[in-house]
């Protein structure tokens, strides 16, 4: 048996390891108590970490634990359906919980284990309660039982999140099969040998009894299975109910208070007043907004998540500070994504230089910003409607464009296109090629300069 | 088309107080070239209010309760295939845009249109033009994308966009008049509007994978 307790700790790197939880673990808890469920331990069990477990749970030393239980076994064989349940109904602990077990404690564990079952068939064979025909076909179905739910055990799913394992456990690895196949062997020859003892009862009834042993070796064999399964459909009914109430809200948001913000910023006048509250309604919007339907031009409807760090989740962010700062309307519309990276920072900052530009040169109260990642290259266009200026004519003094655009889109090898002339409006055009990691950086900063109309 | 007529609307929107906006709104800047002749609250009202009517476009909200601004089309379009739909909407998600699209409106435009604006793109959906606004640009385009991965292109005529398609919708997406989209491209302004025209029939009758999961979401496929 003492293989076997090695196999989930062969599989703990495949999570990320939480820090080393000292002696009694405070638990996490999933349903809403905040009472420290049982978690049976993964490292240093005998044979399914109950004791260890139970005693992580009450505070007490596991030599007690395993005491109490080897004498309940004593007392005809109390302790084990009262083991069995503890197995059944506590789930083990999240793998890759790591715990100093002196190999003295599981020797110890070993011998009490072994002491326990030892004296409980003793007692029992002395105090006639079973005879001793019955007794040892029946340690074979316990130790075949035992053998098939420690194998459910290793393939059951972590009890903090993670995605379920049905499809392991279901497509079976070939030491868990040989286990199982062995387990159930010695369940349905102990079965048999119950029966075997039983020949003197007539045909009719051998069969009745043999079926209701199949049925009962089958049912007890899977008990393990089937409690996962209630589990995972209760996670899995909490996960969409949560999702559901989640769509509903956002409804309800977005017919009452999006819809009173779009009609505020309409109906608000051109005063100063009216222009901080048109501000206002604007940057609430763009939360709710990000919120309910994620980054503009996302996706179908995903919410933003804190931490992530993409290109559009930067731009729009960048167009919403100016659209807080200088009381302007900045809508980006964004096609396709990618992962920010030094350059597309980059580019985040150039846009966002670009766009204060806009808002603060322009005169006008709505700048169009719109970004198109492709494989090759990510481009970000920059435009308004207003008075344009004649690029020529701009003073030294003025860096804004020359040092924060195109200085910075040079250094990461991107391009600068410049669409602009008096009265005319204008766009800024930044393109930033993609690079692959391995390869070289592009060669020097290379700007183009175009001018129409 | 008589160009003296104003065009009659009729307003869909379960919020009294942003109808009573969009008409006020649209007859202090557009009195000769549009009239708003109806308004609706809810998806009965408005397919009784569009039989009795008979307006020129229906400007649609795509949020109500009972099915929204997709019920809407869904009832009336069958007996009035003459009536043109503009989709009005706050909503900024690519399932509520595209799935209106593909039940047969002309256009999006966001609550936050000018008058003028929208009273221009009333006009230009009634004299048959698509209105794409730059956010719906891009969802098409988004949606048509060629990256890595999608799939779904089971009909090339009507799962792909052309590559002059594609110029254009990029430009409408940054924020270009078609009269500008137009030069750029060296191509007439009639030819714009075919493009967009023909970018419109695509996204509402073609199969490819993206543009039918949006829609499929709100079960209208």
């Amino acid at each position: 048996m003492s293989e076997v307790d090695q196999v989930p700790g062969t599989r703990a790197g495949e999570q990320p390891a939480p820090p080393p939880t000292p002696g009694p673990t405070p638990a996490p808890t999933q349903g809403p108590t905040p009472i420290p469920r049982i978690r049976r331990r993964r490292q240093g069990s005998v044979v399914a970490g109950v004791a260890g477990g139970v005693a992580d749970h009450l505070g007490v030393d596991v030599f007690r634990v395993r005491l109490v239980f080897v004498v309940l076994v004593a007392a005809a064989g109390a302790g084990f359906p009262a083991y069995a349940a503890l197995w059944l109904f506590c789930p083990i602990e999240p793998r890759g919980v790591r715990r100093d077990v002196p190999p003295r404690e599981r020797q110890q564990g070993l011998a009490l284990a072994t002491l326990g079952v030892g004296l409980a068939f003793a007692l029992s064979a002395v105090g006639g309660q079973l005879s001793g025909w019955v007794i040892g076909p029946l340690g074979v179905v316990l130790a075949g039982v035992a053998l098939v739910w420690r194998e459910a055990d290793t393939g059951a799913p972590t009890v903090d999140g993670g995605p379920p394992r049905r499809a392991r456990w279901l497509a079976g690895r070939r030491l868990g099969l040989l286990r199982v196949l062995a387990g159930s062997l010695l369940v349905a020859a102990g079965l048999a040998a119950v029966l075997l003892g039983n020949v003197d009862l007539n045909q009719v009834q051998f069969g009745l009894l043999a079926a209701l042993a199949t049925l009962a070796g089958v049912v007890v064999l899977t008990i393990p299975w089937w409690l996962r399964l209630v589990r995972e459909l209760g996670a899995e009914r909490r996960e969409r109910i949560r999702g559901q109430e989640r769509a509903d809200i956002a409804a309800h948001l977005h017919d009452s208070v999006l819809q009173t913000l779009a009609l505020i910023q309409k109906q608000a006048g051109e005063d100063p007043a009216g222009r901080e509250v048109r501000r206002l309604a604007r940057s609430q919007e763009r939360e709710l907004r990000a919120w309910l339907y994620g980054p503009p031009g996302g996706d179908t409807g995903r919410a933003t998540r804190a931490g992530d760090a993409t290109f559009s989740v930067a731009l729009a962010a960048a167009a919403g500070e100016v659209e807080d700062d200088y009381g302007v309307r900045v809508a980006p519309v964004v096609v396709g994504d990618a992962p920010a990276d030094p350059d597309t920072t980059a580019l985040v900052a150039a846009a966002r230089e670009a766009m204060v530009n806009a808002a603060k040169h322009a005169g006008v109260d709505e700048v169009d910003v719109y970004a198109e990642v492709e494989p090759e290259a990510v481009e970000v266009y920059v435009r308004d409607r207003g008075c344009g200026f004649d690029p020529d004519a701009v003073g030294e003094d003025r860096r804004g464009l020359a040092g924060s655009v195109r200085d910075r889109m040079g250094r990461h090898g991107g391009t600068v296109r410049l669409r602009t002339a008096p009265g005319e409006g204008t766009e800024v055009g930044l393109v930033l090629p993609r690079r692959r990691r391995a390869t070289a950086p592009a060669g020097g900063p290379e700007t183009s300069e175009e001018e129409t109309r | 088309m008589n160009d003296q007529d104003p065009v009659t609307v009729v307003v869909v929107d379960d919020h009294a107080l942003f109808r009573r906006g969009v008409r006020a709104e649209l007859e202090t800047t557009a009195r000769h070239t549009v009239s708003v002749v109806g308004e609706a609250g809810s998806v009965d009202e408005a397919v009784a209010v569009i039989a009795h009517r008979k307006p020129d476009v229906v400007l649609l909200d795509v949020h109500m309760p009972d099915g929204g601004g997709a019920a809407v089309l869904a009832r009336t379009r069958p007996e009035h295939p003459e009536v043109v739909f503009l989709a009005l909407s706050v909503s900024d998600a690519a399932e509520d845009v595209i799935s209106v699209i593909r039940a047969g409106a002309r256009g999006y435009v966001t609550k936050t249109i000018s008058g003028r604006e929208l009273a221009d793109a009333i006009v230009r959906v009634r004299a048959g033009d698509a209105v794409f606004s730059p956010r719906l640009a891009g969802f098409v385009l988004d949606a048509f994308a060629d990256r890595p991965g999608a799939t779904g292109v089971v009909d090339p005529e009507l799962d792909q966009l052309t590559r002059r398609e594609r110029d254009v919708l990029r430009l409408l997406a940054r924020g270009w008049s078609y009269k500008e989209i137009a030069a750029e491209l060296v191509i007439s302004v009639k030819t714009v509007e075919t493009h967009v025209s023909s970018v419109l029939r695509k996204t509402q009758s073609s199969n490819r994978h993206e543009l039918t999961r949006w829609a499929s979401d709100r079960r209208l496929v």
